[in-house]
């Protein structure tokens, strides 16, 4: 359903994306995941045809974003970051207006049903600019929805909202998900983790890691970490663990008593270590396993991108 | 097709909401209206009434329509980039120039509306003088005035595009607007100039006659100016 391949973008002889490929399919929520100026919204606003990409060729639903634009533009839903809204119109009017454009049929039924989709039904007749920042995301949402659109582009779809509200627009982008594709770009990671079916980690214009969020996850973490806490000094929890088979480092903890194990990926070293401190004679408190976060997966994904990439033969 | 009229309808509608179109309107009526007082006065102090309808729709209307275009285009494009909702519109399945268009058919309706209003007082100096005025300059003055405003119009498009704040841009249209009435003019400058300002061609349709090449001259602006405007939101979505 999107189809990117080297898409390249400079503004001016700054390069915003470099050469991205990826794909979504239908049925697929993909997660754009990025620090802030890592092109995210660059790859989205060409995907939904509002600029055209310097170099590279992407497909959306079917069409070429630059030869079939208005094909495109149809077939997608589109949630800029700034929600463009006109605050003079009440959301029915404003919803009314974007139909029309898009030509939806039954207009009137599709907007009440697109209020109802977003839950704003006790506001459709408010003016938006009388709405909160969080009512008024959900109206941008109901524009992107209006006309049911085979592919949703969501810009950072959750900003702005309060948790309850974020629960409940991360509910309705996965239930959209299931027939359509989604894109959507997000900063926050548990976002990605408890959306996206696939992520792609960008960076400085290009994709630096792109897998499940659970994948990526055992990737990069390769081995498991525990943490143990007995009624003894750290040192000599570390001299006893370090001894065990599996074990691969052993490194000393927040507070005394309290070390960090780490083994040897896919060895499950939680009852071997159980049984070398009770047997030690030494009082078991706390073991738990620490799975490495999607966060330092990232963060160790963006870090290592930190040096300036050569350019190559690429054309300003 | 369909979307320049949905685009139209609602930038129509959009001069109803705000006070500004209510000001512009209240200002424009109050001139006219004291411009046709004083001048019926006068006609009646010296015991006879001009019957001549352009006593309204002649410079008072051109000063006003100055000052008012800017203020009607503004808006148009600038605002639309103002609140980010450009984005929205150009990624819509909807032609760049169905928007321009759109967009300025909207303004052109207003301002039409306002010129009809203005047929009162013609129709008023028709029924008090003897044998009424004469339609036929009338109707020629008004065709030239429709032009006239269809070109200082798509100007004011023009220069919207190239601003994301309105105010800026309203200045900037009435510096235009009147570098072209001035050029047309000014008697001393050169054949050149005269043809390119508004002056000597709105001339022909205030004596009543209305020439093809005159027409010409309006509608080519028009066209020529929405043109240019397609390309400044195509150029846009290069940069």
């Amino acid at each position: 359903m999107i189809e990117a391949k080297g898409l390249t973008k400079f503004y001016g002889k700054h390069p915003a994306i470099r050469g991205l490929t990826f794909h979504a399919q239908r049925g697929e929520i993909v997660g754009f995941l990025g620090p802030n100026g890592a092109g995210k919204t660059t790859t989205m606003r060409i995907l939904t045809g509002y600029m055209p990409p310097s170099s590279g060729s992407a497909r959306v639903a079917g069409f070429d974003v630059l030869e079939q634009s208005l094909e495109v533009r149809r077939r997608v839903g589109y949630l800029p970051e700034t929600v463009p809204l006109y605050p003079e119109m009440s959301v029915r009017e404003y919803l009314a207006f974007m139909g029309s454009l898009r030509h939806v049929d039954e207009l009137e039924q599709r907007v009440g049903e697109a209020i109802e989709d977003v839950d704003l039904g006790s506001r459709a007749d408010s003016f938006i600019g009388n709405l909160s920042k969080g009512l008024r995301q959900r109206v941008g949402l109901a524009q992107a929805l209006l006309h049911r659109p085979e592919v949703l582009i969501l810009d950072e779809p959750t900003i702005g909202l309060d948790p309850a509200q974020i629960i409940e627009v991360r509910r309705l982008i996965q239930e959209l998900g299931k027939e359509r594709t989604v894109l959507l770009s997000t900063h926050i990671l548990s976002e990605a983790q408890q959306v996206c079916n696939r992520v792609l980690i960008i960076n400085r214009g290009s994709i630096v890691a792109e897998d499940t969020p659970e994948n990526l996850q055992a990737q990069l973490a390769g081995a498991e970490r525990l943490s143990v806490r007995a009624a003894a000094g750290s040192a000599e929890l570390s001299g006893l663990l370090r001894a065990l088979p599996g074990v691969r480092e052993v490194r000393p903890g927040a507070h005394d008593g309290e070390v960090e194990v780490s083994s040897a990926p896919g060895v499950d070293i939680r009852p071997r270590v159980a049984r070398a401190v009770v047997e030690a004679g030494l009082d078991l408190l706390e073991l738990r396993t620490i799975g490495i976060s999607l966060e330092e997966v990232f963060l160790q994904l963006t870090q290592e991108e930190q040096a300036p990439p050569v350019a190559g033969s690429v054309d300003a | 097709m369909r979307n320049v009229w949905i685009l139209a309808r609602r930038e129509f509608t959009h001069y109803f909401i705000s006070p500004l179109a209510y000001v512009l309107s209240f200002f424009f009526f109050l001139v006219l209206g004291l411009v046709f007082y004083l001048s019926l006065s006068a006609g009646i102090a010296f015991g006879q009434i001009e019957p001549d309808g352009r006593v309204v729709i002649g410079w008072m209307v051109w000063i006003l329509l100055l000052a008012i275009t800017p203020f009607v285009t503004m808006r148009l494009i600038a605002d639309e980039q103002r609140m980010g909702t450009l984005e929205l519109l150009l990624t819509a399945p909807v032609r760049d120039w169905e928007l321009i268009l759109g967009k300025w058919l909207g303004s052109f309706g207003f301002l039409l509306l306002l010129l009809s209003v203005t047929w009162v007082y013609p129709l008023i100096l028709h029924r008090m003088t003897q044998p009424g005025i004469d339609q036929g300059v009338l109707v020629a003055a008004y065709a030239g005035l429709v032009l006239l405003v269809a070109a200082m119009l798509a100007i004011g498009t023009l220069v919207s595009t190239l601003f994301s704040n309105p105010w800026a841009a309203a200045p900037v249209t009435a510096v235009v607007l009147l570098c072209l009435v001035i050029l047309g003019n000014a008697s001393a400058t050169s054949e050149w100039a005269r043809q390119v300002g508004f002056f000597q061609h709105y001339q022909t349709f205030y004596q009543g006659v209305i020439q093809v090449s005159d027409v010409a001259y309006y509608l080519s602006l028009t066209v020529f100016c929405l043109f240019l405007s397609t390309q400044v939101i195509q150029a846009r979505r290069w940069r």
